[in-house]
């Protein structure tokens, strides 16, 4: 009885159960994590507020911007206007920090309207319209510059406000948060 | 704790009793009775009594202002105002928590900078410098937090302008801002959530502190000279020495913090966070408190998202290596002449980033914020390591108590470095 097999070199039937038994615990314990993590998720009743919104284009002047919000973030409806049209398509393409021509951010044949997020790509302040050098817009946190395509231009800002998914329902009528279907 | 056996003996039976079940008060005496001291110790070593009691402040001042605190978006900030108006005393303990936060970094700031000066987290006291790293950062966790809570325009701002720092980290940034949120934006389950964390991380700091403690205990302090403790007239009793000096400055930090609270209250906070959060308009100028700005300006000073995230953390994240950096031998700053002169110029760029991050980014002041920021990682990472090797200290006296006293029988110091070693300790 005093020679147990403690020190037999080839694994015994108790290693095998200790790291059957460490291991279910080492999972078991990771499993029982996944539940809390996903509670952090944004929840069913946050996801269901985030249906699509529907926005009335005709109040909007030329030259103005809108803000909206889906989701709860804001976002900018533009009526450009021509003046603003042609500097956002006259752009070396090529130059800029996220390269995207002008035609790219807007709805065919709907170049006036320019729907992008509200916060500036760097940290997420909101911008200023009609500001900074290339009159798009301006960010008063950090610096960064937006032209009239709502493409980064200058400052920390990395890449280019995003377009949100939107569809026109008809010529005054956009909808945001859903991409057209026909 | 474990290093000093306690010579406590309970007087009554009672004690003797209880002693042999619970040894607590043995190890407060061995602890903070019977503990010794360095005898040349200034009130730089008195901030690890008052960050204590700031710590207790806050988290009384915080349990009763959760009494009457509501954490949802749409009451948040009326809650404030009731408890400004409505509570009885309400404005003072929520002035005193307010401020309370700013003396806590106040002190933290000197306790980290006289640890800097006094070369304290050189070995063998790795291990409780490291602990007081994570502690503070626990601690910016907790104010950044607490800051979001009155869901003013600040706190809303800050709060998306801090968690969109993770959005930098490349592949899943998007989703661990969202799921930090807790929906597609700044809202509601984030106030919720930041309230469950800014009460429970102050117990976590409580728990660390614990630690950082113990781990005190072992090496004991560290003192002016940086040379240990060598024979008993090198140390005094912790009681009464150190426990008055403390009360003492404990009472005169409170002198100091009373006069923020009474006399200019809202000085360190931002009109601003007086206007309920707007999720439309940001402020014209978006600073954060006072204690993050030095951080701030080197996340601004980087012109890249990422670059500038990575540059924010690393800038904390780097005094964790600083017992393997700094090369010399030598603890004290006193006995290094020209590491002296870049600790200062280093406090001075510690200081002008400060004041940079509250400056807006634009022009000069990006330069300046570049340029520091440089600075600050190269003391790190070349002024450190490299004085070590250059630089001659000036002769270190032979014992703390030679230090205080003169030197008693007119033997020559020794040689610089020649006692620097830490292993004998009182």
């Amino acid at each position: 009885m005093a020679e147990t097999t403690t020190h037999v070199a080839e694994p015994t039937r108790r290693d095998f159960l200790y790291i059957a038994t460490g291991a279910a615990a080492a999972i078991g314990g990771a499993t029982l994590v996944w539940p809390f993590v996903q509670s952090l998720a944004p929840d069913a009743a946050t996801v269901a507020a985030g249906a699509p919104v529907e926005v009335d284009l005709t109040p909007i002047a030329e030259g103005q911007i809108v803000k909206v919000f889906w989701r709860g973030k804001l976002i900018f409806i533009r009526h450009r206007t021509p003046d603003e049209i042609k500097a956002a398509q006259d752009v070396n393409v090529a130059s800029l920090r996220d390269p995207q021509p002008d035609a790219a951010r807007v709805k065919d044949g709907k170049s006036q309207w320019l729907v992008v997020y509200g916060n500036c790509t760097h940290l997420g302040c909101v911008p200023l319209g009609q500001q900074g050098e290339y009159h798009g817009w301006f960010c008063p946190c950090h610096g960064s510059v937006f032209d009239t395509s709502g493409r980064v231009r200058g400052g920390p800002a990395p890449i280019n406000l995003p377009i949100p998914p939107y569809a026109f329902e008809s010529d005054t009528k956009v909808i945001i948060g859903q991409e057209a279907t026909a | 704790m474990s290093q000093h056996p306690t010579t406590y003996v309970p007087k009554s039976a009672f004690g003797r009793w209880f002693e042999s079940r619970l040894p607590v008060a043995g190890l407060v005496h061995s602890s903070f009775v019977a503990f010794p001291v360095p005898r040349n110790l200034t009130y730089f070593w008195t901030f690890g009594a008052i960050l204590a009691f700031m710590l207790v402040a806050q988290i009384v001042t915080g349990v009763f202002l959760a009494m009457y605190y509501t954490p949802n978006a749409a009451m948040a900030f009326q809650s404030v105002e009731h408890i400004m108006r409505d509570v009885n005393y309400g404005w003072l303990i929520r002035y005193l928590h307010a401020n309370g936060a700013s003396m806590f970094f106040i002190a933290v700031y000197i306790h980290i900078f006289r640890n800097f000066y006094y070369g304290s987290y050189k070995a063998p006291r790795e291990v409780l410098y490291i602990l007081g790293v994570i502690i503070f950062i626990l601690m910016m966790a907790t104010a950044f937090m607490g800051y979001v809570l009155p869901w003013g325009q600040m706190s809303f701002w800050g709060a998306t302008v801090i968690t969109n720092l993770f959005s930098a980290i490349p592949l899943v940034g998007e989703t661990i801002v969202s799921y930090l949120w807790g929906g597609y934006s700044v809202g509601n389950p984030t106030l919720n959530r930041f309230f469950s964390l800014h009460y429970l991380l102050p117990f976590m700091i409580a728990g660390v502190v614990a630690l950082h403690i113990w781990a005190l205990h072992v090496p004991g302090q560290n003192n002016p000279t940086g040379i240990p403790i060598k024979s008993g007239k090198d140390a005094v009793p912790f009681t009464p020495y150190a426990t008055i000096k403390d009360i003492f400055a404990v009472v005169v930090f409170m002198v100091f913090f009373a006069y923020w609270v009474f006399y200019m209250p809202n000085y360190l906070g931002h009109a601003d966070n007086y206007i309920p959060a707007n999720p439309a308009v940001t402020p014209s100028h978006i600073v954060p408190e006072w204690y993050f700005l030095p951080f701030y300006a080197i996340l601004r000073a980087i012109p890249d998202k990422l670059g500038g995230v990575i540059a924010m953390g690393a800038a904390i994240v780097i005094w964790v290596f600083m017992p393997w950096l700094d090369t010399s031998k030598v603890r004290s700053t006193a006995y290094r002449p020209l590491y002296k002169q870049f600790f200062w110029v280093f406090v001075g760029v510690c200081l002008v980033l400060g004041w940079l991050g509250s400056r807006p980014a634009e022009g000069w002041y990006v330069i300046a914020s570049q340029i520091c920021t440089v600075y600050y990682f190269a003391h790190f990472l070349i002024v450190l390591p490299v004085l070590g090797f250059v630089e001659r200290p000036l002769p270190l006296p032979n014992s703390i108590l030679e230090s205080v006293m003169g030197v008693q029988k007119g033997g020559a110091g020794m040689p610089a470095g020649a006692n620097a070693e830490p292993q004998s300790k009182g």
